[in-house]
Formats: structure tokens, sequence, C-alpha cells
């Protein structure tokens, strides 16, 4: 029987589950949405971050979030390395577009089994002090453990949104999204711009990991579950856009909690797409396309 | 006289006398009996170096057992735990000599718990590395893409941990190291509903849910037989997607059906995630568990820690006073020195024994039967009783074991994080069947308290 209490619930771990779902899928929709780089090989890096948090947590006991955002600006070099050899290779020559997706295919394949053969196939899993307990307020109970993600999430997201709009870089990110060519001929390095953005979305990926290790155990090849559903929101949201990134999270998040708590969660998967459809058949450039 | 030292004679031609000697070029030595014998000697001293040759070459060239193991994927834990037992196997009995005189080379690929690489991997064993035995790898769903190529290839297959793959074909060459029985769907979940059903009062109800795979579809279908034949009402009944994450939400659900018995079928991140959210809901209910795959494994055990106390699940071996098969001990310290160096499974106590046991059987059918013939081999299983490391073993017409030997085990007493701890007697407790139970079922579930 479902109740109020039960559907208020399940509001609610959606908005916290949609909350993660943005953090993983902004990189993506800086990379893919502004950039036209089809990174399929984003959830890995997610994944590397996972790793790096469960080894400080493991030998140091460091918080994983703590971690991840330490280690981002690794991430953001290692960004900055991949876009030149990508832009070097392939977008220079025009060739972006399908040879660029067997290149990042390669990336994921050669990182995936690097985690393998380093960490082996066991799930791995975090401790911390907020894996466990829960938050009550009324009727509904929040576990730490997606409420922390949430609040990172959230943080994330919201400096991005204000970077991207407030500051010069930030901003001719978004120019050279628009219009890359008449970014060019304002004397801006665009080559430089994109790589800066790539580097900001391989960062946020790692972030994302610190996220994902808290939430459930992590293995290396766990990563290609969330391919789809990264690419399925930032379309969903409008290409390029933070906001719409966030709210297509939320609509996701919230869509499968309340799908698994009415009629089940096997339906959970196939109702989520369907709005994704309906969506795009009612507004094609996603909700807050352009 | 010719150049050649041949004259005519009345318009023949004779060889001259200095031609017809044994020397002449034309005609060769004579063929005399010390010619002759040792001739004969040469021939037999060449005909025995070959057949030597041809013997060693046989007798050095290796029985090549076959198969696909998951070395990642969701069964990555299971299958590199499962595969570092094969290979002990593998270097017991060359040590022993080998099989029928020849040493075993394994060759395996990892299918990455995937059931759509099996046709690849296995049609590449038979066609192309030309294997002379195959094994079954672990996992239902592969297992079940497996038997067709065996069938249709007439091969003997011996696999480690699947339910009900046979129950459609009746391969008489299928065998299965489950210690499930002839009906695996329902065994798998028989000894958890007999030891709820030891509660005082009864329990009338009970919540199902499992993830949406091969495995977790046939250990659900049971749970619900088993559910009817006890007098459970099921009031709640769902899959969930193999990728769900987050499990509050059905945990909710599950507490709003108010349910005094919750059975989970599930596999490892599943398992980790379901039994977080309980503690997180504190999940109200008088007995949880189920076929939760995953809490076998060292890893999920030490992380979870406390987490496992009385969650009432399904193991295939624990050190336990009534668990001490002959060579067992050995098998299992052998494997933890080893699995340490390989990055497998510390505890090495859910399929390792069961794998190791398997090769037993099959090094076994293949000496008494003196050959690689898989009727013969699957025959001579058939009809045998082995010794094993996992005690005796005797399979049914269908291949499952003839008599289920799943042990549902609650633990007790867990705090903290230190694996070691789970390699101590005492700290999981056999409560079904009772034949090998060492306590009794302790309720209600830790996380309602």
């Amino acid at each position: 029987m479902v109740t109020f209490n039960l559907l208020l619930n399940a509001v609610v771990t959606g908005i916290l589950l949609g909350g993660f779902y943005a953090a993983v899928t902004i990189g993506i929709t800086i990379a893919f949405g502004m950039l036209d780089i089809v990174n399929i090989a984003h959830p890995v890096f997610i994944i590397m971050g996972s790793f790096i948090a469960y080894i400080v947590n493991r030998k140091f006991g460091v918080d994983p979030i703590l971690t991840v955002v330490v280690a981002s600006p690794l991430f953001f070099m290692l960004g900055i390395a991949i876009f030149r050899f990508y832009y070097a290779a392939f977008e220079s020559s025009g060739k972006g577009s399908l040879r660029g997706l067997a290149f990042f295919f390669g990336i994921l394949f050669v990182i995936e089994v690097t985690l393998l053969l380093a960490f082996g196939v066991d799930y791995r899993l975090v401790q911390t002090s907020y894996i466990g307990p829960n938050v009550g307020f009324g009727h509904v109970d929040l576990p730490l453990r997606m409420v922390v993600p949430f609040v990172g999430s959230i943080a994330m997201v919201s400096g991005l949104h204000i970077f991207f709009s407030h500051t010069f870089v930030g901003r001719a990110i978004m120019a050279v999204a628009q219009d890359e060519f008449a970014l060019s001929l304002m004397a801006v390095d665009t080559v430089a711009i994109k790589q800066l953005a790539f580097g900001i979305a391989i960062a946020t990926g790692a972030i994302a990991g610190g996220f994902l290790i808290v939430i459930q155990p992590v293995d290396p090849s766990l990563g290609r579950e969330y391919i789809g559903r990264v690419f399925a929101i930032c379309v969903l949201g409008g290409m390029g856009s933070i906001t719409g990134t966030v709210i297509a999270a939320f609509i996701l998040g919230v869509v499968e909690t309340i799908t698994s708590t009415l009629f089940g969660p096997s339906w959970a998967p196939a109702v989520s797409f369907t709005a994704l459809l309906l969506t795009l058949a009612v507004r094609p450039s996603g909700i807050m396309g352009r | 006289m010719t150049k050649h030292g041949i004259r005519r004679n009345h318009g023949k031609c004779v060889l001259s006398p200095e031609l017809s000697s044994s020397n002449n070029p034309l005609k060769g030595p004579r063929l005399t009996r010390r010619l002759f014998g040792r001739a004969l000697m040469a021939v037999s001293a060449l005909a025995a170096s070959r057949s030597t040759l041809l013997s060693s070459a046989l007798a050095a060239e290796p029985i090549k057992i076959g198969f696909g193991m998951a070395q990642s994927g969701p069964l990555g834990g299971n299958g590199k735990a499962a595969l570092l037992a094969i290979e002990m196997w593998r270097d017991d009995v060359n040590a022993r000599g080998g099989l029928l005189g020849r040493p075993v080379k394994l060759i395996y690929y990892d299918d990455q718990s995937n059931p759509t690489l099996i046709p690849g991997i296995y049609s590449k064993l038979l066609d192309i590395d030309k294997v002379d035995l195959l094994l079954g790898g672990y996992g239902t769903a592969v297992q079940a893409a497996a038997i067709a190529i065996v069938m249709q290839r007439k091969q003997v297959l011996i696999g480690t941990g699947a339910v009900a793959v046979n129950e459609k074909y009746n391969y008489d060459k299928y065998f299965q190291m489950l210690p499930s029985g002839p009906n695996s769907r329902i065994s798998s979940s028989e000894g958890f509903f007999q030891a709820a059903m030891t509660m005082e009062p009864k329990p009338k109800t009970v919540a199902i849910v499992g993830a949406l795979t091969e495995f977790s579809r046939n250990v659900i279908l049971g749970a619900r037989e088993n559910a009817e034949k006890y007098g459970l009402k099921i009031v709640y009944d769902s899959g969930y997607p193999s990728n769900q994450m987050e499990f509050g939400s059905i945990i909710r659900s599950i507490q709003a059906a108010n349910p005094e018995v919750v059975f989970v079928a599930s596999y490892p991140p599943d398992s980790a995630g379901i039994i977080r959210a309980a503690y997180e809901q504190k999940l109200k209910t008088r007995i949880f568990g189920g076929g939760m795959i995953g809490l076998q494994y060292s890893e999920l055990k030490q992380q979870l820690g406390p987490m496992m106390n009385d969650v009432l699940y399904y193991e295939f071996y624990v050190p336990a006073p009534t668990t001490n098969f002959p060579g067992i001990k050995e098998f299992i310290k052998a494997y933890q020195e080893r699995a340490k160096k390989v990055g497998a499974d510390l505890l090495g106590f859910f399929l390792p024994p069961f794998a190791y046991a398997g090769m037993e059987i099959l090094e076994k059918a293949v000496t008494v039967t003196k050959g690689l013939d898989p009727n013969a081999i699957g025959r001579y299983i058939h009809a045998t009783t082995f010794d094993t490391v996992v005690g005796k073993v005797a399979f049914a017409p269908n291949g499952d074991w003839a008599k289920p030997r799943i042990f549902f085990v609650q633990y007790r007493g867990i705090v903290g994080n230190d694996v070691d701890q789970f390699k101590q007697v005492g700290k999981q407790i056999i409560v079904e069947p009772q034949e090998f139970a060492s306590g009794t079922l302790h309720y209600p579930f830790a996380a309602s308290q």
C-alpha cells in the first residue's frame, strides 16, 4: 500500500539521487555539450577517482570526498594532456567525431584493464562516519550516505555555474561552445580554452568518483553501467547547459525512485527513458537547450 | 667390348667377367647373409627409436583442459578464487605424474561474467585450441550459454556455482559442483524457509526481492514455491535492474508491506547496497537474508563487518565442528597462502573447495576410464560416489548433486572490520540443514533492534 510517507521519502530520495547523477554527468555536459567531444571514457575517470579515494581511505583513513577534491588538480592536468593529444591527432585535422570516439573507447578499455590488473576484480567500499546513520526530518529519513554526496554535488555544480557565468575563462568556455570562430576573431586562443574546459570535465569526474564509492561498492568495470545514463541526462538537460543537467538529473532520479516505489524497481529504467523520449519529442533541444 | 664393359656374344649383350663381380657399379653390392643381417638390425633399431620418440612425444603432450572463467565483472571475485583452486589441482596432479601419464595444461579465457562471450570462447577452445576436456566456468548465465555448445559437440561439462542450468535439457554429460541437489531452484531457498519456520510464533508473511538476472530469477521462482509450501503469504514481490544503485526506496516499500521474513536474491554490489539500506532504514523484520551472492567474499564481509550480524544466507562451506571433511583443512590452508599472492578472495570458503572437488572428480573419472572419451567419463561420474575435499559427492541424473547440502548460516558477534575473525569457528553458525547445524536461529534481525 502506498502511503504519503512512502511517496514523500521516494521524492526526497530521488532528489538526493539526482544530485549524484548531476555530479556524474556535469563532465559530459562540458565535454560533449560544450566542446562536442564524445568522451565515452568519462565514467572510467569516475572509477579512477573512486579507487584513489579507496586507497587513501584504506591506508590512511582519510575521508574519500576530501581525497578526490585534493586529487582533482591532478585529474585536471590529465584532462589537459588527453585533450592536447586528441586535438593534435584528430580535431586539428577535422577528424574529430568518429575517430575521436574510437580514441576515447580505447582510453576507456586501457584504464579499465589497468585498474583490473592493479586492484583485481573485488568490489571496494570505504569506511566513513556518515555511512550507516540516518538523519530524520519529520516523516522523512535521509541516509547520510546519500546526503553528503548530494551536498558535495550541489556545491560542485553551483561552483561551476558561477565559474562559467561570472569569470572571464568561464565565459570564454561558454563562448567557444556557441561560436568558436567568432571567439577566435576576438584574439582568444580557442584551443587553450577548450583544453582548460576538458581538464575541468575530467576533474569533475574524479570528484564524482568520491561520491560514488560512498554510495555503493565499486569495481573497475562499473563505469560502463553509467555510460547510457550520463549521456541521456546530458541530452535531456540540453546540450551544454549546467542548469539543464541538474534539472534533468533530478527528474531522472525522482522518476526512478517513484517508479520503484509505486510499480517496482524493474520498471524504473523503462519509465525513466520514456520520460527522456517524451521530453525530446516535445522539446528536441532538451529542457534548457538553445 | 663397349666402354661400359658389355660385349656382344652371338647378338646377346652379356657383362664382361670384370663387371659381373660384386663391384659392378651397375649391379651394386651382392646381398650376402651378413649384409642382410646388418640391414635387418638397422631397420629394427630405426623402428624402435621412432617408436620411442613417438611415445615420448605423446607422453609429453599435455592434456588440455579448457574453460571460460569470470576474471572481471560482477562474478570476477568468485571466478578468480575458483581459478586459483583449479590451478592448485593442476599443480597437485602434475606433481603426481599428470593425468594418464601426461601433464595437465589449463587453457582459459576471461568471460567477464558475460554470457554473450561464451559461444565464442568455447568454439575457440574446441576448434582452435583443440582442448581435450572442458569445464563450465562459474555462474548460471554463462553455464546456460555453454551447455548448448557442449551438447552440440557431445562433450562433458563440469561447472561450478550455477542453478537449474540443465533443467530443460537433461543433458547426460553435464555436472554441477553446487551442493544444491537435483532441484536447485527449490533447494537454493529451502533451508532459509525451514530455518524461518523454526521461529515462535511461526511467521505468516514474506517479502521477496531480487535482481533481474538468470540466477536471481531461478532462486526467486524457488522462493515463491517454498513460500507457498510453508504457508507464507507473499506481501511484496519485485525485481530490480542489475545496475540499481539506490535501495532505500526498495527497503521502504518492503517495510510498508510489513513482512516477518525478507528473502533477497542478489549479486555482490546489490547485496552490500541492500544490507546497508536495511540498516539505514532500521528494517523491522524477524528474519532477513536469502540467496545473497557477495556476502561470501572476504572483501564484503570485511567492509560490512557488524552489518553481517543476523543476516541468514547461504554458504557452501564454513569452518565448523560439523564440516571437517577429509582434506578440507589442508586445502583451505594451502589456498589461503596462495590467495594472498594472487589477490584472490582471502578466505576461500565459497567456491574454491567445490572447484577443486570438481577437478578431483574429473581426475578420477579419466583415470578409471583410462581415456578421454566423454561418454565413458559421463557414465562413470553418474555411477560413482566420490570422496572429495568437500565430502562424499554423488550426482543425480540431471547432473546436480544427488542430495542437497546448502548451509544456511547466520553470523554472530561480528565486531569491527577484521577479516581474520571470519576464519574463527563460532562466528558463522550453521542453522540448516539440521545434520550439520552448529547452533540455532537468532531473531529478530539485528538492524531492527
